[in-house]
């Protein structure tokens, strides 16, 4: 039993439980109900028939030494009331019939005075219920004992008790019916605590390591304790680990500035091209390292700053300006010209000004290091029912790379081995558009070569 | 085989004579188109009042012929209690004798659509079916009857008996109880019913009441003169005579008008027990056939009539009408009735 309820749901196990026990206290009903029925049924027949001996009994009387009855009419006729059963009855005294139906069965044992016999038997071809009672009546000097037996087919009692059972089969059903029905539901708001719980913490985001607050029953408390000091310890655990990141990145950078200063020193100070080449080689590698621990320190930067979102408001086509302008030296050494369709107006958002910058720059600098020289990129907003800014390129676009990847950590085009990179840009931009509640949108530039990377944000 | 074969075919040939030992009146057979099946019936009622209601059967059921056989309502009653004779109907107008073959299992059960849309109490277990409703009446003759209004309760007609016994002396008729299943119900139904029947049955031997075995007697000799009044006569032999004989009234009691019902039974020796209940059926539906009703003056079970009238008491089945079939109060009250009716 246990074991098949082990796994499976708890709701099937509530419900077949209790549907089990609707089954059985039904059925406990119905037979109750029959059982106590039947009896009474077969109690009325009794007392009628009781009555009817009674009444025979009483009608007795001596007449010049020898006993006579008046058969009352009230004897039979109470018998006929009910039922349109058939009806016996026979007048004894010792051996002899005094009238009535002489082969009617009497009981061998005759009863005492105050004794009524009851019997069932078969007579006639019918099962009749029986009664005899014993009456003494004087004749002259001595008193004779009489019996009295009265019989009656069951045909009207078989009769209720199949109507009993058809009724109490119905009210059995409909009970069960009604009780299964308040099991199901039983089980299910019983359940909806915690069906409620499990979408509440399933709904959340999956940075979101708050403790779940949901309302719930005192025996769901300890598994929401249990839940709720899981997380905490998971979310201490990643902040350290990402103040980890950033301390080692930021430890990393500041010794590797020191190092390319003296790489480019020495370079201008060596003659023979394959040392220059060396040392060239020296600094790619030094920039690669520098760029990598700088993006990890804004990522880790992003990942702080979204936990614990502050938003102001703010105007997006500055800020895209502003993004821009900063960018454009960066541009200029590969003569690259960025282009800007900005709309004059505010555009008015309510997002964190670091972040947004951190995720337009992203963005853009990728666009600027994955663009051909003297190319152009164009920055676009436009507003719909939301802000879209898009940065199309002509570089290289994404080759065949699977789109959706890009935005995971550290994931990379399959084209790009040859151009330093980290592969947190574009984690980084989509961290904080999703903070804002928007989404991106990557897809190879429709009017010819290169990329367009659209970020998407509501309109407050 | 053949043996066999040809003495079914005597004793096929010799029941309608030699039936046992009870007694029939008269019989008749009833050729059908076909022939197919003989339906056998006994029968209380009179072969003119039964044969319209007959003829219409076979015209509806052209297969069956009917053999009509009519003996008392004891004789009919020992037919079939006691000797086992083979018939496929049995009707009488003795409730209580039919009443005691159904108790002591001598009727077939016999359940169809019209059966159960009679009223409950016009059947009793599904084996006794009641077609008519008779009530008992007075029949009194103009004769007598000329200066003053005939009395319409049995109080009246006790005063009137008593007041001028000189007029009635000798002109009283009645059933002999001991004779007839019909008056020997309807005197207990009587003697049930009112405190004043043994006063009446006094009055009624003191005027030297004669005593009949049948309606049809009692009717005749009250249109003959003989008689002036015949109490307890049964309303339908007296409506059928009424049109044919003159100077004959029918005096219906206001006090209480004890009903009769005539009633047809399937006994358990029933050879054709099928054909049977198409006559039970047809019977049963007499009402729908009021031409029936005209030619054999036997009304239909009509409850609508039964209720309109307060002072009728139908009387009822069950086994309630074992009573005065037990043989102390059958002795009990014939004794009683004949201290009272034989003054001599």
């Amino acid at each position: 039993m246990t074991s098949i309820f082990d796994k499976g749901s708890i709701r099937r196990r509530l419900t077949i439980q209790l549907f089990v026990v609707a089954a059985i206290l039904s059925l406990a009903f119905f037979l109750i109900v029959r059982a106590v029925a039947g009896q009474a049924a077969s109690e009325t027949q009794d007392n009628i028939l009781a009555a009817s001996a009674t009444s025979i009994a009483d009608s007795l009387y001596s007449d010049r030494g020898s006993i006579k009855l008046e058969l009352p009419y009230s004897a039979l006729s109470m018998l006929g009331t009910i039922s349109e059963d058939r009806v016996f009855y026979r007048v004894l005294i010792g051996e002899q019939t005094l009238t009535g139906y002489e082969d009617l069965p009497s009981p061998d044992a005759w009863p005492t005075r105050s004794e009524t016999v009851f019997s069932t038997f078969d007579y006639r071809g019918e099962e009749v219920r029986s009664v005899a009672i014993v009456r003494s009546v004087s004749t002259g000097s001595q008193q004779t004992k009489v019996m009295v037996v009265v019989a009656q087919t069951r045909l009207g009692l078989a009769a209720i008790s199949s109507q009993i059972t058809v009724t109490a089969t119905a009210v059995g059903l409909g009970f069960f019916l009604v009780a299964t029905a308040l099991s199901l539901y039983a089980a299910q708001s019983a359940l909806s605590p915690l069906n409620r719980m499990a979408l509440s913490v399933t709904r959340r985001g999956p940075k979101d390591l708050r403790p779940v607050v949901t309302k719930s029953p005192s025996e769901l408390a300890p598994l929401v304790d249990a839940l709720n000091n899981f997380m905490s310890r998971l979310r201490i655990s990643l902040a350290q680990s990402e103040d980890f990141i950033a301390e080692a990145a930021h430890r990393v950078r500041t010794p590797l500035a020191t190092v390319r200063a003296q790489a480019e020193v020495s370079l201008r100070r060596l003659e023979k091209p394959e040392d220059k080449k060396a040392l060239r080689e020296m600094i790619r590698a030094i920039d690669e390292s520098s760029r990598s621990a700088g993006q990890l320190l804004d990522h880790a930067m992003v990942s702080f700053r979204t936990d614990s979102l502050e938003t102001k408001e703010l105007d997006l086509a500055e800020l895209t300006h502003e993004t821009c302008r900063a960018l454009s030296p960066t541009a200029d050494v590969k003569d690259i010209q960025i282009k800007m369709d900005i709309p004059k107006h505010k555009l008015p958002i309510k997002g964190d000004p670091i972040l947004l910058h951190n995720a337009l720059r992203n963005i853009l600098d990728n666009a600027i290091k994955y663009s051909p020289a003297d190319s152009d990129i164009l920055v676009r907003v436009e507003e719909d029912e939301n802000y879209r800014v898009s940065v199309i390129d002509q570089g290289r676009g994404f080759g065949d790379t699977d789109l959706k990847q890009l935005t995971s950590r550290f994931a990379r085009g399959s084209n790009v081995e040859d151009i330093v990179g980290s592969g947190l840009g574009l984690t980084i931009a989509d961290e904080v558009v999703r903070a804002h509640m928007g989404s991106i949108e990557i897809s190879a530039n429709s009017g010819g070569t290169g990329a367009c990377v659209s970020l998407i944000f509501p309109r407050s | 085989m053949r043996i066999a074969h040809f003495s079914a075919v005597i004793a096929f040939a010799l029941t309608p004579i030699s039936l046992g030992a009870f007694e029939i009146e008269s019989q008749k057979f009833y050729e059908s188109t076909y022939n197919e099946v003989v339906l056998r019936i006994i029968s209380t009622a009179d072969i003119d009042v039964f044969e319209p209601i007959i003829l219409e059967f076979q015209r509806i059921h052209p297969t069956i012929d009917v053999e009509y056989v009519i003996a008392s309502s004891t004789e009919l009653m020992k037919a079939i209690y006691e000797e086992d004779a083979v018939f496929d109907l049995a009707i009488s107008s003795a409730m209580d004798l039919q009443t005691k073959l159904a108790n002591d299992g001598y009727a077939r059960t016999y359940v169809s659509d019209t059966t159960r849309a009679l009223p409950s109490w016009a059947k009793w277990r599904d084996q006794i079916f009641a077609f008519t409703q008779e009530p008992a009446v007075m029949v009194i003759s103009d004769k007598y009857f000329t200066d003053s209004p005939p009395p319409t309760t049995r109080e009246e007609l006790i005063t009137l008996l008593r007041n001028e016994p000189d007029r009635f002396t000798g002109r009283v008729g009645t059933y002999d109880i001991r004779r007839s299943g019909a008056g020997y119900l309807f005197a207990t139904q009587d003697s049930r019913n009112t405190d004043s029947y043994w006063r009446l049955t006094e009055v009624m031997g003191r005027l030297d009441a004669k005593l009949y075995s049948s309606s049809a007697d009692m009717i005749s000799d009250v249109a003959d003169g003989h008689l002036a009044l015949a109490y307890n006569v049964v309303g339908s032999y007296a409506a059928s005579r009424l049109g044919s004989t003159p100077g004959i009234r029918i005096v219906p009691f206001v006090d209480f008008l004890s009903v009769m019902l005539r009633t047809v039974l399937i006994p358990k020796t029933a050879a054709n027990p099928v054909q049977s209940g198409l006559m039970i059926d047809f019977l049963a539906e007499l009402n729908s056939r009021p031409y029936l009703t005209e030619l054999t003056n036997l009304p239909p079970i009509n409850r609508d009539e039964l209720e309109a009238n307060s002072a009728a008491r139908p009387i009822r089945l069950g086994p309630e009408l074992l009573v005065f079939l037990d043989r102390l109060k059958k002795e009990t009250f014939v004794r009683s009735w004949v201290s009272s009716i034989e003054q001599e």
